[in-house]
């Protein structure tokens, strides 16, 4: 069995109750924070860990609570990202509805460390049962003292109300957030200045990932230096991955970074395997937003090293021939998969969610939706296969978030790896007009060959 | 010309707890208060957000209508069209494509005899395709009310309609 540290108790009975939780050790690193340390002690136990964003940018934590504009006398805010949206990944989710009070602690500590008094939980609309869950968890920590006024009688004030979101995947980005929680659309801002000196109503912001503040507690727990010693490199600790598509067995799991990739894959213990007894063909290995990778990438990179589930083992090789960890949504393509179609229900969900500020964005995802339709669809002309990289390479680096860059990668990387899948469709569009074209008739590469 | 309207209210506890979500905010944004409030809006006036629901809305927050209607118009929870009483909304993004979403959405479409978009004749059923609702592991599935419903089937679906028909009269 892998180390879990945030999901470890997760089957104890009762543990999304405060009286469980608190009886299996919560909340001992609230009482170890406000008691004995300083709000800069925290943070630098957070540094010491080495721990990265779990939300798919992987920036440091303790290093972007080190930006926070500590001169400035206005309030202080933490924001939870809970708007958990990125195709792939339902990891905070997960979290959130079975052990609400692990976020709910590392809210604490977090928020004092950061010296708000004040902090958001920002979470999708659509999670709607999920909130009176974190709302009954909050009313809980007030109960017992570890929210209100002078919590545990250290004078440290703090209040955490839930937000909901309307359904828009942009407002996952934090300053489209930002924007939302105060009650407008959800645009990006420019950036500088950023939220950690301008954010919430103008005030000093950090915004993270729930997976990434629920594991806060853990970090003071056992010491930063001893959480660093787990996982790989720079990859320090554990992640939780969330495994879906053509696999045995989807679902959440909690790995320790630097499991191999084939283990992960195949073991039972975690995904078990591609369904049917089918071969493997493609993997999104962290959210639909990152590079695709061809069955002969997936287990090894490039250079043949084993490949391995952490932040520089997935992006070895760069976008040639590597991807990214991303969010940890890990989304596998069995043999039969059209990864045209594919590439158009991610292109369509781009399109779809852009805010519109952006021409480059909002124009572009649209004539990426529009050619990848025809081509799906039977009516693709052999230029459209570079006009759409000609789009993608457009839309990359134009845009004031990173949306635009979200929506060009998929179909640049599809299009490197999966060209013949492209021309095929050009080729023969009798045969794709039926939309399981592939499953009847799998499109098997040289890439898929090779490795079963 | 000022448009004649029956007027609507919320209910007293929902105002009650309107007031409450205001207090969250520090004095002077309460316009924070804008999304709590009209995914309140929308449950209690009939699914949907009509251009009155959103002048009570601003008129309550104290703002401009526009200042609703944009927001409103933004975000794809909220309906700005009538809807039937049980709303199904279908995954249709990839990682649910993979495991049969489009079997559902026709299956749907056929049983239901209406379109994506529409609302059956009886206005039981409105269906909707909507995007990643962050339930890929148990995919295909659907949104109906505060609920998600996973892992769904053509065969068990049959079940799933009779279930909501008896819950939503």
């Amino acid at each position: 069995m892998g180390k879990k540290l945030l999901l470890d108790k997760i089957h104890i009975p009762g543990i999304n109750t405060f009286e469980v939780y608190r009886k299996q050790g919560g909340y001992a690193a609230v009482e170890k924070a406000l008691k004995s340390m300083t709000p800069d002690e925290v943070m630098e136990e957070v540094k010491k860990a080495g721990l990265r964003g779990r939300g798919g940018a992987g920036f440091p934590t303790g290093m972007k609570w080190s930006f926070l504009d500590r001169k400035s006398e206005k309030p202080r805010y933490l924001v939870c990202n809970a708007d958990e949206s990125e195709p792939g990944t339902f990891k905070d989710r997960y979290l959130m509805e079975h052990t609400p009070h692990t976020l709910i602690e590392g809210m604490i500590v977090s928020s004092f460390a950061l010296g708000a008094n004040t902090s958001y939980i920002y979470m999708r609309g659509e999670f709607r049962w999920i909130f009176p869950i974190l709302e009954k968890a909050i009313d809980e920590a007030y109960a017992a003292g570890f929210l209100g006024k002078n919590i545990l009688g250290t004078g440290y004030n703090l209040d955490i109300y839930v937000q909901p979101g309307g359904g828009a995947y942009i407002c996952g980005e934090e300053t489209a957030l930002i924007e939302s929680l105060e009650g407008k659309r959800g645009n990006p801002r420019l950036k500088p200045p950023f939220p950690a000196i301008h954010g919430l109503y103008g005030c000093p912001t950090v915004v993270n990932n729930v997976e990434s503040i629920a594991t806060v507690p853990v970090i003071l727990n056992m010491g930063g230096e001893e959480y660093a010693k787990i996982g790989i490199g720079r990859s320090t600790g554990t992640k939780l991955i969330s495994a879906c598509g053509h696999i045995n067995k989807p679902g959440v799991y909690e790995i320790e970074l630097g499991l191999p990739v084939e283990e992960f894959l195949y073991s039972d213990e975690y995904c078990g395997g591609v369904w049917k007894g089918r071969k493997l063909k493609a993997l999104v290995a962290g959210g639909s937003s990152v590079p695709i990778l061809p069955a002969n990438l997936i287990t090894k990179t490039a250079a043949g090293e084993p490949r391995l589930m952490s932040y520089e083992s997935l992006s070895d090789g760069g976008f040639a021939t590597g991807t990214m960890l991303g969010s940890g949504g890990f989304i596998v393509m069995d043999e039969t998969t059209c990864i045209v179609r594919n590439l158009w229900t991610f292109t369509r969900f781009y399109h779809h969610e852009s805010c519109g500020q952006c021409s480059p964005c909002r124009e572009g995802t649209g004539w990426m939706e529009k050619v990848l339709h025809r081509i799906e669809h039977g009516h693709g002309r052999m230029h459209d296969i570079d006009l759409l990289v000609d789009v993608a390479k457009k839309i990359e680096g134009n845009t004031i978030c990173p949306l635009g860059d979200a929506a060009a990668w998929p179909v640049a990387s599809a299009i490197r790896h999966f060209r013949e899948d492209f021309e095929y469709h050009i080729k023969y569009p009798e045969k794709v007009k039926d939309p399981k074209h592939f499953e009847k008739e799998p499109l098997i590469s040289q890439k898929t060959a090779e490795v079963v | 010309m000022e448009t004649e309207y029956k007027k609507i209210q919320f209910s007293e506890s929902t105002l009650a707890l309107v007031q409450r979500i205001i207090k969250r905010y520090p004095e002077g944004r309460h316009k924070s208060a804008l999304l709590p409030i009209l995914h309140l809006a929308q449950a209690e006036f009939g699914g949907w957000l009509s251009p009155q629901t959103m002048d009570y809305v601003a008129s309550i927050l104290n703002i401009k209508p526009i200042e609703v209607y944009e927001v409103a118009s933004f975000y794809t929870m909220f309906n700005l069209e009538p809807v039937g009483k049980c709303v199904l909304e279908v995954c249709r993004t990839g990682p649910c494509w993979l495991r049969g979403a489009d079997d559902i959405i026709q299956y749907l479409e056929n049983k239901l005899g209406i379109k994506e978009g529409e609302t059956t004749a009886d206005g039981m059923f409105t269906l909707k395709v909507v995007e990643c609702l962050a339930s890929c592991g148990t995919a295909p599935m659907m949104q109906v009310g505060n609920n998600y419903i996973e892992n769904l089937s053509c065969e068990n679906m049959d079940g799933v309609l009779d279930k909501l028909r008896q819950t939503h009269q």
